[in-house]
């Protein structure tokens, strides 16, 4: 009786201790979990009209996760994707969740200039690194100390073809640009190099983010009869436009298409016809770009995702690639700061060529292509044939 | 002048198109009295199977375009026998909120078979570009559209106003218990007139694949579109959604191309400025129901 009432209370006394333990242990297994990997919140639009993006982005990190394995520095990364549809509301949302919630070590990815901007304070606050895949407006560096980026400003590729154009006998352009931040910002920085070197803006269309129906605005630009129109829309409505651009006969009345290589994205050229021929884009990637390491890309990208990769996969890749790079110069640690600082003058070569991040702006450098739509063993490819070397951000280096 | 008429002309086409698309909803919201806001997915619907028989298949783009009717309207019967028929008795409220979820669905549905980036549909060389006629460019696509629409229209006149369909159809709206009392089996005369607005949706879609763009997130896009035809037109007829259809294509055109700056508006201004001259649109009778 007396044993069993000890052999009772020993029980008793053995199971609390091992409650104890195990919530000891639960405890001291969290940082322990946390301390052996480095989460990465990738927010994307996955739906909507910007999903293509989305998905280029997400394909290239999954490349070149697959490539150079999901283990950096002593630990493992884990990528945790959230859709938000390009709405900078959800934005925030998944930004907060992902900070507060999943305690991410970064937050990546930002399809649109919006959504990129709604995330900056939330980036400030938790001292987290944000990179910025995709989104192209200037002024996106500048809202946060914590904001780097690998995709592109619009002033990189806006000015040099705007000069490009001077140079090569362009006078007259009328300009067509979709109504939100990026195409303000093309427009104005494209103007103000074109003017400068002489050039005349002819007529000076805005159209509606959301637009059905580019046929009033294009016979608006035919009657002008410029040179050339000036055309920046959202990737994934260039392919609408050059078909009607093609179809009122802009083409055949001898009136070219330039502007920054939005319109001619490699994700949909291929589709756009025959009318896209001879367009002059400046931007920073084809998927033709002839680098041996841009020929691997596409075709790792293509074997895996059955399409051609663009720009926007590009900026993944490099993104994904500079939050390698940072955790190897950190040695694996994740204070916000200290990443941002290595991620700051790095240096790569990337398939579109060689690119380093300013690191005063933490922006991108980059090489700036002008290229001639042609057709390359019966597809349609934007062919480089002038390079302009490591172009800052202008929208900041003028201030 | 020329640009007067090239805009007027490109109007046309573009109201013609919205007609096409839009007259089925005037059919099920008017004659109905059926809040369908999925209308849209049926002319989705219908530019991705012309898009699929076109592009993979091979087809000829004439030979698909009946075909892109015939499924719409196959899946709208198929719909209207299982799952819309329950909702005619139902409030304006669950009908919405079933139709946009349908909406939705088949958003995802498509996004997810076909993927989110915009497709088009490769057409025949004699279908592209432009010809001049006296100095004004005519879209040889634009004129397609306008002449099969043009067609349309006389055609469903005549079907509403001179056939036994036709009676028998506005018997049924006028009233559906009279209407069954005199041997008119309303179910099925509803089933195939919801058949016909989808299959007519679904023609639309593959029409204006070429001129709206195509992509799984065309029946929320112009999902407005519809709606503004419809209650700018009134729903009583068909006659007030293809005028009002026209107003605003080329009320749209026009104002895009004269005050590019106010461009997007124009159409929303002129909405705006017929129902407070008219609440129930050009053609709407006073609500009777």
């Amino acid at each position: 009786m007396f044993e069993r009432k000890l052999s009772h209370k020993a029980t008793l006394k053995a199971t609390w201790a091992a409650a104890v333990a195990a919530v000891a242990g639960l405890a001291g297994l969290a940082p322990a979990e946390a301390a052996d990997s480095v989460k990465v919140g990738l927010i994307l639009p996955m739906t909507g009209g910007q999903a293509s993006t989305g998905k280029q982005i997400e394909n290239a990190i999954k490349l070149y996760m697959q490539q150079k394995g999901d283990t950096v520095a002593g630990k493992k990364v884990e990528i945790i994707v959230k859709d938000d549809g390009a709405v900078p509301d959800r934005t925030k949302t998944a930004a907060q969740e992902l900070i507060v919630n999943d305690k991410v070590n970064f937050i990546a990815g930002f399809g649109v200039t919006p959504a990129a901007l709604a995330a900056a304070p939330l980036a400030t606050q938790a001292k987290i690194p944000e990179v910025v895949m995709a989104a192209g407006t200037s002024i996106i560096t500048e809202r946060s100390p914590y904001i780097v980026r690998t995709s592109f400003t619009l002033a990189q590729s806006s000015t040099i073809i705007g000069d490009w154009a001077v140079k090569n006998g362009i006078k007259k352009v009328a300009t067509l640009t979709s109504d939100y931040a990026p195409g303000n910002d093309a427009l104005n920085f494209f103007k103000q190099n074109f003017t400068a070197g002489g050039g005349e803006v002819v007529e000076e269309v805005k159209v509606p983010l959301q637009n059905p129906d580019f046929a009033p605005f294009l016979q608006r630009m035919k009657d002008a009869k410029p040179d050339a129109i000036f055309v920046f829309v959202p990737a994934g409505q260039g392919g609408n436009f050059m078909k009607q651009y093609a179809e009122r006969g802009l083409d055949k009345a001898g009136i070219k298409v330039i502007g920054p290589g939005d319109v001619t994205d490699d994700d949909l050229l291929n589709n756009m016809g025959d009318a896209v021929l001879g367009t002059v884009t400046a931007h920073l990637y084809s998927a033709a770009h002839p680098s041996q390491m841009n020929k691997d890309f596409v075709a790792a990208y293509k074997k895996a995702f059955g399409n051609r990769p663009g720009f926007m996969a590009v900026g993944g890749y490099d993104g994904i690639h500079l939050i390698y790079e940072a955790l190897k110069k950190t040695g694996g640690d994740t204070n916000g700061d200290k990443l941002i600082e290595a991620m700051k003058g790095q240096k790569w070569e990337s398939p579109r060529g060689p690119i380093s991040i300013d690191p005063e702006t933490r922006d991108i450098v980059q090489n700036i292509y002008i290229r001639k739509v042609e057709k390359v063993d019966g597809e349609l490819y934007n062919v480089e044939f002038a390079t302009f070397q490591a172009v800052k951000d202008l929208g900041k280096t003028k201030k | 002048m020329t640009a007067i008429l090239t805009n007027l002309f490109d109007g046309v086409a573009y109201g013609m198109l919205l007609f096409v698309l839009a007259c089925g909803l005037a059919v099920t919201l008017g004659l109905m009295n059926f809040v369908n806001l999925a209308h849209g997915a049926f002319a989705m619907a219908g530019g991705y199977v012309c898009m699929v028989l076109v592009n993979l298949m091979g087809w000829p783009f004439f030979a698909a375009l009946p075909l892109a009717f015939v499924s719409s309207a196959a899946i709208g019967i198929a719909l209207e026998r299982t799952l819309y028929r329950h909702l005619y008795t139902r409030s304006h409220l669950d009908q919405v909120l079933f139709t946009i979820g349908l909406t939705f669905m088949s958003v995802a549905a498509v996004d997810y078979i076909q993927g989110s980036s915009r497709v088009f549909i490769n057409l025949p060389a004699a279908l592209q570009g432009q010809f001049d006629l006296f100095g004004v460019g005519i879209g040889r696509y634009r004129l397609m559209i306008i002449v099969i629409c043009g067609l349309l229209t006389v055609g469903l006149q005549m079907v509403l106003a001179k056939t036994r369909f036709g009676s028998r159809l506005r018997a049924a709206v006028d009233d559906p218990r009279a209407a069954s009392g005199l041997g008119i089996n309303v179910p099925q005369v509803f089933a195939f007139t919801f058949a016909f607005g989808c299959g007519l949706a679904g023609l639309g879609g593959a029409l204006s694949a070429e001129i709206l763009g195509l992509d799984p997130y065309f029946p929320l896009k112009f999902m407005i579109y519809f709606l503004i035809v419809v209650t700018v037109g009134g729903s009583s007829s068909i006659t007030g959604p293809f005028l009002a259809s026209l107003l605003l294509g080329i009320g749209d055109v026009a104002g895009k191309y004269y005050v590019p700056k106010m461009g997007p508006f124009v159409i929303y201004t002129m909405m705006i400025v017929i129902l407070i001259w008219r609440p129930n649109g050009l053609f709407g009778r006073p609500a009777a129901r």
